[in-house]
């Protein structure tokens, strides 16, 4: 098959993965008003609440967000309740995806660490790399936004041989496609489903070319492609965790 | 190449809310465009997008003109200019997946009680496979840009994982272009970017021709 060129890119823009990180300084206005005005302990318990809720999901590995729990009933927090629910389940997503961008980019360095690959097929896994790391930054950013970062997992990945290899990234980049597109609909936030699209169309390019590399359709699934659940990837990646 | 069910799911058991307005031809979509270019200043999502007036259905037929003339660029063009290679290879399949995208976007529009807008004509200034691809390659990011760009003001849920459903496929078509022709697989680096209406009809408006 003909070999993969990598032309220079253009130069990149502000996007919508840095507009939202900036928006972490009106979030933080948001929690200082709301937690004064009509005062009294209900309204502190319910920003407490709020502030806890937001940060206890990381790594996203289950289903439960831990917000239902923590999110109490108190004066004047149907808004608050509703959007900490919102910001909870955001945070969860964007950690979700946080934890899987890792793993990606963890991969690349040791597949081009690897020695495996030269020429235009090197520079195409060191581009793809580099890419799957701006999305590490730029999820980290926008989950300190919401609460707390996921951690950093340790991946283990099998390197081989270059076949070996190739046909795993083909994997990893399909399912980081299906991965988000299965979260696409549980985005409370325009802005963070935005950001989320602007990610996912980027997998799916790093998804087609590797396909194509490994001599498989570049769209596998026909004219639709197919979106995955957060159990469905995660059990597909738990052998990729140490 | 497998077959698949061409239908998306989604798509047909689509529910759409809301207001349900006529669809207009693209050219009246002008108008839409330029309400919806204005807030290009918040390119991401604006408020002023989500409580404009562009409908689910509008956007439906957005996308639907824009699958149309995929099609036909894929279909007809490329018969006319003859390919060869891969190129032919791939305008075949991707041919299908855009057709299939234009009878589930046509479905989804009707179950919404929309009425689809017609198919337009076409114009490609292409002569050869070299400028056919490039072509091939600019529609096809357009077409990704203009889901992003899209995507967010979508009411229905269902309609947003079919957009996406959709999108996943035009970025996966603009990559085995740029592999094919050597340009740039992420012409925009980490992150796609999203286009407006009015950004999309730029590139794609001087090629529909009625």
């Amino acid at each position: 098959m003909t070999d993969i060129n990598t032309s220079a890119q253009d130069g990149r823009e502000a996007g919508a993965v840095e507009q939202l990180a900036r928006d972490d300084v009106e979030r933080k206005r948001f929690l200082k008003m709301a937690g004064k005005g009509v005062g009294g302990a209900a309204i502190a318990t319910s920003l407490g609440a709020f502030i806890a809720a937001c940060g206890s999901s990381s790594g996203g590995s289950s289903g439960s967000t831990g917000a239902a729990a923590a999110t109490g009933s108190t004066t004047a927090t149907t808004t608050m309740s509703a959007s900490s629910t919102a910001m909870s389940t955001d945070l969860q997503i964007v950690n979700y995806a946080l934890t899987l961008e890792y793993l990606e980019s963890e991969f690349y360095a040791k597949v081009g660490a690897s020695g495996l690959f030269k020429g235009s097929t090197l520079k195409t896994l060191k581009l793809f790399g580099g890419e799957e790391s701006e999305h590490v930054v730029a999820l980290h950013k926008v989950a300190m936004s919401l609460g707390k970062p996921a951690a950093k997992p340790t991946g283990k990945f099998p390197i081989k041989s270059a076949s070996q290899v190739a046909k795993l990234a083909a994997s990893v980049e399909n399912l980081g496609a299906a991965a988000y597109l299965g979260q696409a609909a549980r985005i409370k936030s325009k802005e963070v489903l935005a950001a989320a699209l602007s990610i996912h169309s980027i997998e799916a390019r790093h998804a087609a070319t590797l396909n194509l590399l490994t001599k498989q359709d570049p769209t596998p699934n026909g004219a639709f492609a197919k979106p995955m659940t957060m159990a469905q990837v995660l059990k597909v990646v738990k052998p990729f965790i140490a | 190449m497998t077959t698949h069910d061409p239908i998306s799911p989604e798509l047909g058991a689509v529910e759409v809310h809301g207001v349900t307005r006529a669809s207009f031809l693209l050219k009246g979509a002008l108008g839409a465009g330029a309400l919806l270019g204005a807030s290009a200043v918040t390119p991401f999502v604006s408020n002023a997008l989500a409580a404009s007036a562009s409908s689910d259905i509008d956007i439906l037929n957005f996308a639907l003109t824009l699958e149309y003339l995929e099609t036909d660029f894929y279909q007809s063009k490329a018969k006319q200019i003859g390919l060869s290679g891969e190129a032919k290879t791939y305008a075949k399949s991707f041919g299908e997946e855009e057709a299939a995208h234009v009878a589930a976007l046509t479905k989804a529009i009707k179950a919404a009680g929309g009425r689809p807008v017609k198919k337009p004509t076409f114009s490609f200034p292409v002569h050869d496979q070299k400028s056919f691809l490039k072509l091939a390659y600019t529609l096809e990011n357009v077409g990704v840009g203009a889901y992003n760009g899209a995507g967010p003001s979508l009411k229905s849920k269902q309609l947003l994982v079919a957009a996406g459903e959709i999108v996943q496929i035009e970025a996966r078509h603009a990559a085995t272009v740029a592999v094919i022709t050597g340009e740039s697989i992420t012409p925009h680096g980490a992150f796609d970017k999203p286009l407006t209406t009015k950004q999309v009809l730029a590139k794609a408006g001087p090629l529909i021709k009625g």
